[in-house]
């Protein structure tokens, strides 16, 4: 009897994945069959009758390619002190208190993006940005609001800052003291030590890591749409304001509008999905491939220190 | 090749010196990045203290909204209430469907069969909440209207791999010996796993469905589409019914809304929110470093 | 200093070694005849002291972990160290080399010289320290690169970049490796047997030019036909290099060494530390050693 609930539960993990991309597609239907291929080349988006996914796709892209160029670097760098370079207690402390900064919901961070960050960002950050690299079209007039694909790059930034944080962290833990001391003895020191033996025999497992690390930024609707200001537009300037797939359909998606305006978001939803399959099955591959140390979502890992 | 001088002073010298600078500099950026995470934690927490702490009160605690959506007063009362309700049904359908999810994976399954259950699970925990709200909303919300209950199961979901993964984990720490010698006193396989293995198992269980709930509790995608159609002034229990009013869409509401009083009252119910998940990783993590003691010895 | 170097005389232990001597790593068949090393040159005249402990003791925290020990180490000389599991042999190994630096409890007190260079004084860099007395572990531990990537990292990263790859074929002709591995340079170390994978570890380490080579047990994970062949390389070794060996094995410590310490647990006062018992010519330690705690052990009586 309980082989027999336990098997069907795990069938039920199973179904609701098949549930859910049959439903999405199935919903999408009406906007594909009119769209097609097109909705992704397409600009406009008006609430009635016209929806084109490229101003969104853009978005999502360039936040999350930016919060990943923000994590992926500090995230690291984090991870190796926590495990490598930080004295035991040390890392017992602030390992938790990173991991701690994943927990907070994203809508408090999206309130903390729109009310301190983003006007901290307009009027100090972008006007300093604006002035030593203004002949970069990235870096145009800054916004009016605070709010923007600036601030958002930020915000998601803070978000994949844990995970990436995290996961490294615990991958760096598993370089046996063996080769950290085979290194040391040779005269290296501590640094060349990471150069040489951790961080180039980790590449799989880091890059894992950084995927599943943008992939809660390509994710996440609701601190995007707090501070990204919602206008479908594609601008070369990081400041201006500016819309995501998961945006939009958070704020757009409610059961009183027009059958393809629905159609249009479940589409929207399709994509979506899609990118995070893909993702996510390029994570696994990667660890699969490589049989790196799993690096899976950050679990409660009692803080590890070198030895 | 020039044989060194062995005997000269160990202080770093010739290139070392460089090499020196280059390590401090780059263990020094890393403590930097370090404490810029702290940093940042510290200063959401501190505006999270400032502007919700003084906003707290044994009013806001019990109270509704009011009428007028600017008015100042009321509070968040029904709003704690209906997250409450609907992140308690949410466990009550995730906790049993994901401990029997990891007992089938621990326990029972072949490897060809937990590979696709594994996959299953991993997608889960990397699919987008808002992928999920939609989901139910198209398959349960459209045509029918947002209840609670719909909400819940969204949480539910969100909350399956979470619990799942916990409880096999800990499941994993129970040593086979112990089945073993369940076995062999001729005790069943699932009296063996109901009896012993899941006992043992207790504390990581419960360390992974403390974790859940404080997950979701933040959970506002969901919320948005499937819980945010109510009567703000009223508290219900309505569950079945209709929706039910939450702290996440709370926050985001009156923080979308604008106006001082309104996004005064948006850092007070993120206080609330806030201090709930915190408590919540503090305990869960509590009893995984006693759980995992217990079962490892260290 | 003593020229009672007559030795060879084959030395019989009791049949049934203890435990400590790991049976597997020992490739003489009960009952064990212990040969002593061959000292050639007969009076070894006032050699060249490399290390010198005066009175140095070991604590982790509070505990003390070896009291005490004072002895020198000479040039081109091979030292042993011996002695039951426990005893401190390791500690004081890594501590010739700072390797205990990382233990954050780790604390030495007393005198332990390098060519008269306090190892301990304020000022000293680790790195320095490590680049001139390299080290050769119980396991090997090859980096996950290729067998000409882990000869040549050390050397680039220290800033000898010229010649890498003459430097590379010497250091593993000077670790008797080359002959098996210069077709294969560029693959993965992982993939060579474990002796091979020792031995390129000492070639790793002599790749960069060190004074001294510390090897801690670097046989108990091997066969015996590679623990023979790394107890070959270490005779060779030992016309370039100081050799410091740890090593479980006392039959490995009379075929090889000069000069062996022999460490023990003490356990008066209620406190369990490392001592050591005594430090002679291989052959006194185990023909006509001068405490009877030697000689139990050596003999078998003790572990």
């Amino acid at each position: 009897m309980l082989l027999g609930l336990a098997a069907g539960a795990s069938i039920l993990a199973v179904a609701i994945i098949g549930l859910i991309i049959y439903e999405i597609v199935n919903s999408a239907s009406p906007a594909i069959s009119k769209y097609g291929l097109g909705f992704f080349g397409h600009q406009t988006w008006n609430n009635y009758t016209v929806f084109g996914a490229a101003t969104l796709i853009f978005g999502t892209v360039v936040t999350s390619a930016g919060a990943l160029l923000i994590a992926a670097p500090l995230g690291i760098a984090i991870g190796l002190y926590l495990s490598l370079f930080s004295a035991r207690r040390t890392a017992a402390i602030i390992g938790p208190l990173v991991e701690m900064l994943a927990a907070v919901p994203s809508v408090i961070i999206g309130l903390w993006g729109i009310i301190v960050l983003g006007p901290f960002l307009r009027s100090t950050i972008e006007p300093w940005l604006h002035d030593a690299l203004g002949f970069i079209p990235l870096f145009g007039t800054p916004s009016a609001t605070g709010s923007g694909v600036f601030t958002a790059i930020i915000v998601l930034g803070i978000m994949a800052l844990p995970i990436i944080a995290a996961i490294t962290r615990d991958l760096f833990l598993t370089v046996p003291s063996e080769l950290k001391d085979g290194a040391l003895a040779l005269g290296a020191t501590r640094w060349e030590m990471v150069r040489g033996v951790v961080l180039s025999s980790m590449r799989p497992g880091i890059a894992s890591a950084c995927i599943l690390g943008v992939s809660r930024a390509l994710g996440e609707a609701i601190a995007a749409l707090q501070v990204i200001g919602s206008v479908f537009q594609i601008s070369s300037n990081l400041f201006a304001p500016g819309n995501t797939l998961g945006a939009t359909i958070a704020i757009q998606a409610n059961a009183d509008n027009s059958k393809l305006q629905v159609a249009s978001l479940f589409y929207l939803a399709l994509v979506l999905l899609a990118i995070e399959l893909l993702v996510n099955l390029a994570a696994q591959a990667i660890v699969r491939h490589y049989r790196v140390p799993s690096a899976s979502g950050p679990t409660i890992v009692a803080a590890g220190a070198p030895n | 090749m020039a044989s060194l001088d062995y005997t000269r002073p160990l202080t770093a010298s010739g290139n070392l010196r460089r090499r020196r600078v280059v390590d401090r500099l780059m263990r020094g950026a890393a403590t930097a990045a370090a404490l810029a995470a702290v940093v940042i934690l510290g200063l959401m927490v501190f505006a999270i203290a400032q502007r919700g702490g003084s906003q707290l009160s044994v009013a806001f605690l019990t109270q509704n909204p009011p009428e007028q959506l600017y008015a100042a007063g009321g509070g968040i009362a029904n709003a704690i209430i209906g997250s409450a309700l609907m992140v308690a049904l949410a466990t009550i359908i995730a906790l049993p469907i994901g401990v029997l999810i990891a007992i089938y994976l621990t326990e029972f399954a072949t490897a060809r069969a937990a590979g696709p259950i594994r996959l299953a699970l991993d997608l889960l925990y990397g699919m987008p909440t808002i992928v999920i709200a939609i989901f139910i909303l198209g398959l349960l919300v459209v045509g029918h209207g947002q209840t609670g209950f719909y909400a819940s199961l969204a949480l539910a979901i969100i909350m399956l791999p979470l619990i799942a993964r916990t409880t096999g984990e800990s499941l994993a720490l129970v040593p086979k010996e112990l089945r073993d010698a369940s076995h062999a006193l001729g005790i069943s396989r699932w009296r063996t796993t109901v009896g012993i293995t899941i006992p043992s198992a207790l504390g990581g269980i419960v360390t992974g469905t403390i974790l859940a709930v404080a997950r979701v509790a933040g959970e506002t995608a969901p919320m948005l589409l499937l819980a945010s159609v109510f009567d703000n002034t009223k508290t219900s229990f309505n569950i079945f019914g209709q929706a039910l009013p939450n702290i996440p869409y709370e926050i985001f509401n009156l923080a979308e809304s604008g106006g001082t009083v309104n996004v005064a009252k948006a850092w007070g119910a993120a206080f609330v929110l806030v201090v709930f998940v915190l408590i919540a990783n503090f305990v869960a993590r509590a009893l995984h470093h006693r759980s995992t003691r217990m079962m490892t010895g260290r | 200093m003593s020229n009672k170097t007559q030795t060879r005389s084959p030395y019989s232990v009791m049949d049934e070694p203890h435990s400590e001597i790991d049976a597997a790593t020992a490739p003489v068949v009960a009952p064990l005849a212990i040969e002593v090393a061959d000292s050639k040159d007969e009076t070894p005249p006032s050699r060249e002291v490399v290390f010198d402990l005066r009175d140095v003791s070991v604590y982790y925290g509070q505990a003390l972990a070896v009291a005490g020990v004072s002895l020198e180490i000479h040039r081109n000389q091979i030292t042993a160290m011996i002695g039951p599991s426990g005893c401190g042999k390791t500690t004081i190994l890594r501590s010739l080399n700072r390797m205990n630096d990382s233990v954050s409890s780790f604390r030495l007190t007393g005198s332990c010289t390098y060519h008269g260079n306090d190892l301990y004084a304020s000022g000293v860099d680790a790195v320095e320290v490590r680049r001139r007395i390299g080290m050769v572990f119980q396991r090997p531990n090859p980096f996950p690169k290729s067998i000409y990537d882990n000869i040549g990292w050390a050397p680039r990263i220290l800033g000898m970049r010229d010649n890498l790859d003459e430097r590379v074929e010497k250091a593993l002709r000077g670790a008797a490796l080359w002959d098996e591995v210069k077709d294969r340079l560029k693959t993965s170390a992982l993939g060579l047997s474990g002796g091979q994978q020792q031995r390129l570890c000492i070639a790793r380490s002599i790749a960069i030019e060190p004074d001294v080579l510390l090897l801690d047990e670097p046989c108990s994970a091997l066969d015996p036909i590679s623990t023979a062949s790394i107890e070959d390389l270490m005779q060779d070794l030992k016309n370039d290099y100081t050799l410091v060996i740890v090593t479980h094995n006392m039959q490995q410590a009379a075929r090889v060494a000069e000069r062996t310490a022999f460490f023990s647990l003490d356990v008066s006062g209620g406190q369990r530390k490392g001592i050591l018992v005594e430090y002679d010519d291989t052959a006194t330690i185990f023909t006509r050693p001068a405490d009877k705690r030697t000689e139990d052990y050596v003999t078998g009586r003790f572990g």
